[in-house]
């Protein structure tokens, strides 16, 4: 058993951003690198009903939240995702987290009239791992990259203009000259506004056992509380963020597949401070990780 | 907390970003509008050329109120960067430009005057309480754009800091919200220094005043200025040619990975 004491306290400011798994764990993919093990049979986290979400979409207002994020698994794969989409955008601005493969020609004609309807911001961010399919499919499936283009190609074309979210595992990914290569890869799909998001891999869930388990945490890699000294520091977002799932409440979206990490029942119930006592709590830390755009 | 007093109209502006031309402009066309006080929200440097040439229209005039922003707090406390926190490598590359350009140009005298500025402003108008700050009132450098805003968000932050009227600036694009559950206002003026992204040449300020009716009034200016001669004097500065283009076009140019889908979208970059 841990010993809490050791590790740092963060308070909670406020719900500057509500994260919400409407699809719990379901994913259309498995990708080996996937930090909550999600697939298309892992429904530890299940999906959220239409009156959860309105429920903590009611809950979220009544403490001022600036803005809200789907994620997954794949967001698309709930069966009343437009009417989530509106319902949340009437109250703020949103982001969703998707993999877009399963973004029809008439989804992303509808997506693009909501966003251009929408007085508060409707953003995308479109998940690829590299710039060939090499590069992409050993991470997120054979056969994807050119999915995902697709579908990147479908948004485009009606207007839209994703985020594309590149997780470094490569780790040159992210440096200069991997940045070109998706500039110029997006640009040969019409995209003139290049918008890119670089997240480091977490160790835990399905990433955790990619490699044989060589992409553990080791034990030294944690937080001590010499590391975050001050509980009012704001350099991590779980300060002002919480995760809602069909199970409850957790303090972040990379959390909730780890033990002991739930905090509530209600959202109202975990606007508290937190121990920052997990191992990815140090990837955060050191790569100052934001799940946001 | 920095209480004012004020007169019957107030221009209030921000982002100067050394454009002293668009600041000389602004206190002309203010005056003419018949404001009698003048708040700046802050950023005093970045961007523009000769910023020592900004601070005479600033100091002495007992009707101009100024506030420290972001960059004016790294440059007074001679910090490395303007801590603006891009990611993009690109976005760092200019910003850094500016802000070494601006960090090696702005005498020691103005330095210490930026470092020891208010960080916000309070007073009464038409009986409503009014706030100034400069990215919020809870963070310096917080971006507060028109598109990832919500109502329940700015009731909220209203709620908190006690005001009925918030002005803003720091994301260089002004916008105004009613919000109607108790009647209040957000309004981001903009910049003065640099055009707001759309095309247009203008840069943009707000003027306060009350209506017929004895409430509030808040209407957006376009304030035109000589941009041609401030694009001369970035050249003869040697300033990166990204930035004058932005000047002549009314186009950003560079720094665009913080805008949120909405505003991004609207440009050309
Ligand atoms: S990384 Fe995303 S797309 Fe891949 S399995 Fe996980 S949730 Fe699905
Ligand atoms: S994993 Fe990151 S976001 Fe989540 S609680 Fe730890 S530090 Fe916060
Ligand atoms: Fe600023």
């Amino acid at each position: 058993m841990q010993d809490l004491q050791d590790y740092p306290t963060l308070n909670f400011q406020h719900l500057d951003t509500l994260w919400l798994q409407v699809t719990g764990t379901l994913c259309n993919l498995a990708c080996l690198h996937c930090f909550i093990s999600c697939g298309p049979k892992n429904d530890n986290h299940p999906m959220m009903s239409l009156s959860l979400i309105k429920d903590t979409l009611k809950a979220a207002a009544t403490q001022g939240t600036r803005e809200y994020y789907f994620t997954g698994g794949e967001p698309f794969l709930h069966p009343e995702i437009k009417e989530i989409i509106s319902l949340t955008l009437a109250q703020g601005p949103l982001t969703i987290l998707t993999n877009a493969i399963l973004i029809d020609d008439e989804m992303a004609s509808w997506l693009a009239k909501t966003f251009e309807d929408s007085p508060y911001s409707f953003d995308l961010r479109v998940s690829l791992d590299g710039t060939t399919p090499e590069e992409n499919d050993t991470i997120r499936g054979r056969g994807t990259f050119v999915q995902i283009i697709a579908a990147i190609e479908r948004l485009v074309g009606h207007g839209l203009n994703p985020v594309i979210t590149v997780t470094t595992c490569h780790a040159e990914l992210a440096a200069d000259e991997g940045r070109q290569k998706f500039i110029e890869l997006l640009k040969a799909h019409n995209i003139t506004q290049p918008r890119l998001k670089f997240l480091m891999p977490f160790k835990i869930g399905r990433e955790s056992r990619r490699k044989g388990g060589e992409g553990c945490y080791t034990p030294a890699e944690r937080l001590y509380l010499e590391d975050v000294p001050d509980p009012n520091s704001d350099h991590l977002q779980c300060d002002s963020c919480r995760m809602v799932t069909a199970h409850g409440v957790w303090p972040c979206p990379i959390l909730i597949e780890e033990e002991g990490a739930r905090m509530s029942d209600a959202l109202e119930d975990s606007l508290h401070p937190i121990k920052l006592n997990y191992s990815a709590c140090y990837t955060c830390h050191v790569g100052g990780v934001s799940c946001k755009t | 907390m920095s209480y004012i007093s004020v007169g019957e109209r107030i221009a209030i502006f921000g982002g100067v970003y050394n454009n002293h031309l668009s600041l000389a402009a602004l206190k002309q066309d203010a005056s003419g509008r018949g404001a009698t006080t003048m708040i700046c929200l802050g950023d005093m440097g970045g961007f523009g050329p000769s910023p020592d040439k900004v601070f005479p229209l600033l100091q002495n005039d007992p009707n101009m109120f100024v506030m420290q922003g972001n960059y004016d707090h790294s440059i007074g406390n001679r910090l490395e960067d303007c801590a603006c926190g891009y990611t993009d490598p690109r976005d760092n590359h200019f910003a850094q430009i500016s802000y070494d350009y601006t960090a090696a140009n702005t005498s020691d005298h103005f330095k210490d005057w930026l470092r020891d500025l208010p960080t916000e402003f309070r007073f009464e108008f038409a009986g409503k309480k009014v706030l100034c700050a400069h990215g919020s009132p809870r963070k310096v450098n917080e971006f507060l754009w028109e598109s990832n805003s919500s109502d329940i968000f700015l009731d909220w932050v209203l709620d908190q800091f006690e005001c009925d009227l918030l002005f803003v600036t720091h994301t260089g694009i002004p916008w105004l919200r009613h919000l109607p559950s108790k009647d209040r206002w957000v309004v981001n003026v903009g910049a003065i220094g640099r055009p707001a992204n759309n095309g247009e040449k203008h840069v943009d300020y707000m003027l306060l005043s009350t209506d017929s009716q004895g409430k509030p009034h808040v209407e957006h200016i376009a304030l035109h200025y000589d941009y041609e001669a401030l694009a001369h004097e970035m050249r003869e500065e040697g300033l990166p040619e990204e930035f004058v283009e932005t000047v002549l076009t009314g186009w950003w140019t560079t720094c665009l990975e913080i805008l949120p889908a909405k505003e991004r979208a609207k440009g050309v970059y």
